[in-house]
Parts: structure tokens; sequence; C-alpha cells
């Protein structure tokens, strides 16, 4: 995943020389024991997940001593927190905070800008959204000319920062920059920037997540979904990105939107192209339904690259019906989807008698893929409806036909169970 | 008329002898466009599609005269290498049909094209097209399936989405109406002509009537527009639709752009920024065409 966990911004940090608190990660008590047996003073256990106000939410403890960080990082690790699991503990010095400062690099893609902007405030520690903007200075960067040290003392100055700290606040805020130039992040954040009352300056938190596109350069820092996601990648995502990695002919994007789907109305949905797939998403839960993952095959995709697709879609317990969402008159020869997802039905719902399937595909060769699509679902036992480019911009429509046909589906096993 | 692209535009294909290269060469030709030369270093002297291939940009410059436009069909982490040549060779108009480009390669580019004064359309945009004048990119695919889906006609069409840019104009034309120019802006996250940038060139061509436009979630593309209108560079009627109403936050959809980040680029933010501006947003895509067309009439 391109997002990185505290412990891991921190030690690239650490290499572009940002003082950062001693300590280290541990995957089980004893380890969170030993670390802070080496740290040698009191320290924080921190949980490493993606969340936002982990420490009110209990994910951030300190303990005095070595039996107490091992205890504290037992009941922390495998525990859940903001609905994710625990795994990680990052055991560090204990700060005494005297001030919070916030450094951070984001992209801007507005026309005037398309640069990278490094911000700074003197109000570190809490979201930088909620900071008013006149206690936040800020410099688009030239990426032809960089940043440089004296930029990064500006920006201090700018906000009053005390003279004696100018040098060593400048120095993080080059480091940052350095290792959001060096890794390719997209944004990368020092939040706080603590001041310690003996004077010091650490990088007491970090946010950082890699450009996707950029991971490949970067094999050391062990991402393996390159993918923008806000919770870590699932069984059924890892699975999706094989298909991916193992084949280049056209895009596969599978993320799996509910991992465990308690409620009906779920629907295993597959678009075909980027823009397409989002507009039938839009209309599905216009009409209440969900969608339990979202999958998006295109750029001329082989048969078997749907084919595999369809099939993880297909894995899903508890999905309700099955949609091919192709909301797009596409130039590719739409046989190879017609192919595959003839192929991946025909194995997947023989045995599953009425199952809701709605099948848009259109564009180049759409009579012949539509009667490939007609030609290998005639004898399944399912609800198969098809169509093609007259319905390519009907989204309320297909919805709807997709809620019908579940409202039918769950009516016949409800007879039948009873 | 149209805009970017006009019948006397001489376009180089960089990366022309690769697979996706020869092929798009082939289709931009057949559909009229004048490709007159082709790059790929090491294979100079050879001929693709009927078209001179150089080994360097400013070898075809010299050879051929001024270039007005490059496409390029190289690999995501070439495009820099590419791109900078074609722009120190003077190349003033690049079309990047090019995704998983990592991103500070985006920003140096970027940042040398502002320098250079070089519009750069990308990375991440399928490309251009004129219906029966010319095209850039593989938007149209071949010239039988770009001539059934492309018409020519009265309205600007400009789309975050490649797929889209082929379906909006369709069911226009199943409206009975056609397009003028059909512009893709591309899908990386950072791209180099926004809604903003495209829309005043619509304002300038006589025969663009009105725009319509395919939105989605993330970027600043849409709030563009709305500015656009709202300082009157762009004032003929713009009809627009904004995908992932549904979408949730700090995930990204597809398209590298199409991400909602720290609570910005939402597709409620942006239909009000829109509709604050007297855009007339619709709620459905098949909504667009009809709309386009009772207000053409008005």
């Amino acid at each position: 995943m391109a997002r990185l966990f505290e412990y891991q911004g921190k030690e690239l940090l650490k290499k572009a020389k940002v003082p950062i608190p001693e300590g280290g990660v541990a995957t089980t008590p004893q380890e969170a024991g030993k670390m802070a047996e080496k740290v040698g003073k009191p320290v924080a256990i921190k949980s490493q997940i993606w969340a936002g106000g982990r420490g009110k939410a209990g994910g951030i403890q300190f303990a005095q001593n070595p039996e107490e960080a091992e205890k504290v990082a037992g009941k922390l690790l495998g525990s859940e927190i903001k609905s994710l699991t625990v795994e990680k503990v990052l055991v560090e010095e204990k700060l005494d905070i005297d001030r919070e400062f916030y450094a951070g690099i984001i992209i801007d893609a507005s026309r005037e800008v398309r640069a990278p902007v490094v911000m700074f405030s003197t109000e570190g520690g809490v979201d930088i959204e909620e900071v008013p903007s006149e206690k936040i200075a800020q410099m688009n960067v030239d990426v032809l000319r960089g940043l440089r040290f004296y930029d990064a003392l500006n920006l201090a100055i700018t906000l009053k920062v005390p003279t004696q700290l100018l040098p060593a606040i400048a120095q993080a805020i080059l480091g940052l920059y350095a290792t959001f130039k060096g890794y390719n992040c997209r944004t990368a954040e020092i939040n706080p920037l603590v001041l310690t009352k003996d004077g010091k300056i650490f990088a007491a938190d970090c946010r950082m997540s890699i450009d996707d596109s950029s991971v490949f350069r970067h094999p050391e820092l062990g991402i393996d979904v390159a993918r923008e996601a806000s919770t870590p990648p699932t069984e059924l995502d890892n699975i999706a990105w094989q298909i991916e990695e193992g084949d280049l002919r056209g895009t596969c994007y599978i993320a799996q939107m509910i991992p465990e789907i308690k409620e009906p109305g779920v629907v295993g949905y597959h678009g075909i192209g980027g823009g397409g797939a989002i507009l039938g998403v839009d209309a599905l839960n216009r009409q209440g339904l969900k969608i339990a993952d979202y999958a998006d095959t295109s750029g001329n995709p082989t048969a078997a690259k749907v084919y595999r697709a369809v099939k993880v879609i297909l894995s899903q317990a508890g999905i309700e019906g099955y949609m091919l969402g192709g909301f797009i008159v596409a130039n590719q020869e739409q046989w190879h989807h017609a192919h595959g997802v003839v192929k991946a039905l025909r194995e997947d719902l023989m045995d599953k008698p009425g199952f809701p399937v709605v099948l848009l595909l259109c564009g180049n060769k759409e009579k012949e893929s539509l009667e490939i699509l007609r030609e290998g679902t005639k004898d399944l036992p399912a609800r198969v409806e098809i169509y093609g480019s007259d319905r390519v911009y009907e989204t309320e429509f297909l919805a709807k036909r997709m809620k019908t046909l579940i409202e039918e589906y769950r009516k016949e096993r409800g007879v039948k169970e009873g | 008329m149209a805009i970017l692209l006009e019948k006397e535009t001489k376009v180089l294909v960089q990366g022309i002898t690769g697979r996706e290269g020869s092929a798009r060469a082939a289709f931009m030709k057949g559909y009229g466009t004048k490709v007159v030369a082709g790059v790929t270093p090491g294979r100079g002297g050879e001929e693709v599609a009927g078209t001179p291939v150089y080994n360097t940009v400013e070898e075809a410059v010299s050879a051929q005269g001024p270039i007005d436009a490059s496409v390029t069909f190289v690999p995501g982490p070439a495009l820099k290498g590419a791109v900078l040549e074609a722009m120190d060779s003077g190349i003033p108009f690049i079309v990047m049909p090019v995704e998983r480009v990592p991103l500070y390669d985006i920003l140096e580019m970027m940042a040398y094209a502002k320098l250079k004064g070089t519009r750069l359309l990308g990375p991440g945009a399928i490309g251009i097209i004129s219906p029966g004048i010319a095209a850039a990119g593989w938007l149209g695919g071949t010239p039988e399936f770009a001539k059934r889906v492309f018409v020519p006609g009265p309205v600007g069409v400009i789309s975050r989405s490649g797929g889209q840019s082929g379906t909006v104009p369709w069911t226009i034309k199943e409206a009975g109406m056609g397009v003028s120019t059909v512009v893709h802006i591309g899908t990386e996250p950072v791209v180099g002509q926004s809604m903003g940038d495209i829309l005043p060139l619509f304002q300038e061509d006589k025969d663009t009537k009105a725009v319509a436009v395919f939105g989605e979630i993330g970027g600043p593309y849409e709030e563009e527009a709305a500015s656009a209108v709202r300082e009157k560079r762009f004032t003929k009627p713009l009809v627009v639709y904004v995908a992932g109403a549904w979408a949730p936050e700090g995930m990204r959809f597809s398209h590298a752009s199409s991400i909602i980040e720290r609570g910005r680029g939402s597709a409620k933010d942006k239909i009000r920024s829109l509709k604050e501006a007297g855009v007339h947003v619709v709620d459905r895509p098949d909504e667009i065409a009809p709309t386009i067309k009772r207000l053409i009439k008005a």
C-alpha cells in the first residue's frame, strides 16, 4: 500500500537527518519490553494504524519501565482501534513537550500552481485543516530550483518563530522535503514537530504516502499493493492485485468496499473504464443498493484477465447480484469482455438458480459481443438481463432493473426457504 | 473550426515504432491527421505507417521544419525524457496518452512547460479529436469506429474519463447533434490542461455553441470550470455531470486523480461550486445530451 506507517516514515526522516525520538517498532509484547529497556527512559507506545485521532481512541499509551511497556503493548497488540487491528506498536522515548509545530508538503494540482507546496505552522498537534490560514506559512516550490535552507528559515520567520529555534526547524523542513522528493511522496507531514522542554526539535509523528506510480522505484519500502486507499488491503484486494501484477494487458482494478457482508442489498460490481464505472455506482446507490467491491477492467484487457476479475467478484459471500456496468462506448473490441464474463458466469452460477445478473456492454464489436453474452448465458438458471449502447447512459433504468431482480430473487428464496 | 488541432497541424509521434505508437500513428493518419514524423532512438531511417522515423526530435525538426504538436507513446517512467526533449525542440503542444507516470516526473515537466510556454495535455490523456479534421492520441481507436462515434457539430466536450470521451459524443450524436472538439484532460494526479484552460479555447471557437463536461470526484478541475464561468472567460452554455456522488474519502477510483483528499474534491462540493457560478449541472449522465440540445435551441 502506498501509505506508510508512522514508524516507516520516521525511518525515512531519520535518513534525512530529521531528529526522531529514540525507539523502534515491536510486534510482540516481549519485543516492546526489550525496546523500552534499550531506550532506558519512560516510553510512549503507539499503535501503528492508518487513522487520525489514535490518541483519543486509546491507541497511544505510556509506560514508565520495560515491564509496564510489555504489559501495555500486550493490551494494544491485537486490539481494535477505530475498527483497525493493531499489528505493530512503535515504542519510543516519551517526549517532554514544550511546543508543537507542523510541517507538511502536499501537491497542488490547481492550474496556477501544479507544484509541491510546503507548509509550516506554529499550531501543531491538530489537524492542519482546522488551523486558521494566518497561522500557516506556505510556499510553492519550483521543482527545477528546489527548496533551499533560507526558504525554510523564511517560512518559520513569517510566523515569528524565536531566532534560536530557526536553524533546527528549517533543517527539519528541509529534511522533510528531501524525503518527499527522494521517496516520491504524494503527501508528507510531520505533525507535531515538537520542541522539548530542553530545547530540542523532534518529529514526534508523521504521515506519508508514496505516489502509486513511483512505488516501483522504491522496492526497499516493501509496498505490496501500490494503490491509494484509506485502509490496508484485504485478502481479496491482495488476490485481485495479483491478477494485475501478473498480466499487464489492460488494467484490472478491484477494491473491496465491504469485507464482510452482513446486510442485504449488496451487489458484486464490475465497471468498465474509470468514469463509467463510477457513474454506475452512483445509480445503484440512489436505488439503495451497495457495492461489495469496486472493480474496473479497462484499457483493452484480455478475456483471461476479465475472467479472473469476475471470479474474484463472484467469490464474495453474501452478494445478491452481479452487475457488469459497461457505461462506455468503448473503442476496444468488447468481445474480450464478453468471453471472460461468460466463462466465469458459467462456472459460478450453474448452482445459483435465480441469481440476479445485469450485463451492459457497449462499443466496438458490440453486436457480436452481446451475442456472445446471450448465447453463453441462455441455459444458465440465473436471472440474466443483457443491454447494449441504446442504454449506455440509462444508469437509473439499469440500477432499477438490478433492484427489481434482487427483489424477485429474495421473494423466490423466501418462498422456498419457508 | 475546432480547437487545438487543425487540418494543417504538423504532428510528431514519439515512440512510433512501439506497439501502441505504430498502431495509433496509423489511426491518426487514417483519420486525416498530418503526421509528419516519428521518433525512436536507434531506429532512425525506418518508416512506420508511411511516416519517416528519426532518432531524436531535433533530427525530425531539422528534416521536417517546425512541428506543431507531439503525441507521446512511451512508458510512464520514460515520459519525462521524451517530453523534455520535445519541449527543447520547440514543440508547443504535447499530448501524453500515458498513465502511471511518476509524480515527481510530472511536476518537473509542468515546471519546465511553464518556463517554455508549452501546452501539455495529460499525462493520462487518451487524446483529442476534432471530427472530420484530425485526431491526436488514441481517442477514436480506428478510423471506422471514430467516424461512427464522433460526428461534426456545435458541441465542445471535455472529459475527465477516457472512455466517457467517446460516450458523451455518442449520446450527443444519438440526440441528433455533433461535436466540435473532444478533449480528454487526463487521469494523472497533476495534468497540464484543466477545464479552466480548455474552456476559454472553446469560447474563442466560433463553431462551438455549447460545452458538455464529464466531471469526476477529486482534483480542482470542476471548480476551475466554475471559476472560468464566474470570471467570464467562458460565457456559452455549459452542462456538467459529476460522477462519484457516493464515493468515500481517501480511496482512489481507477484514475489516479479520482480521489477525495483532505476533505476536498467531493462531488457535492464541485456541484455546489458549479451551480453557484450558474452552470447547468445534471444529476444523471443521460440528461447531458438533452440539456445541451435545449440550451443550443434557446
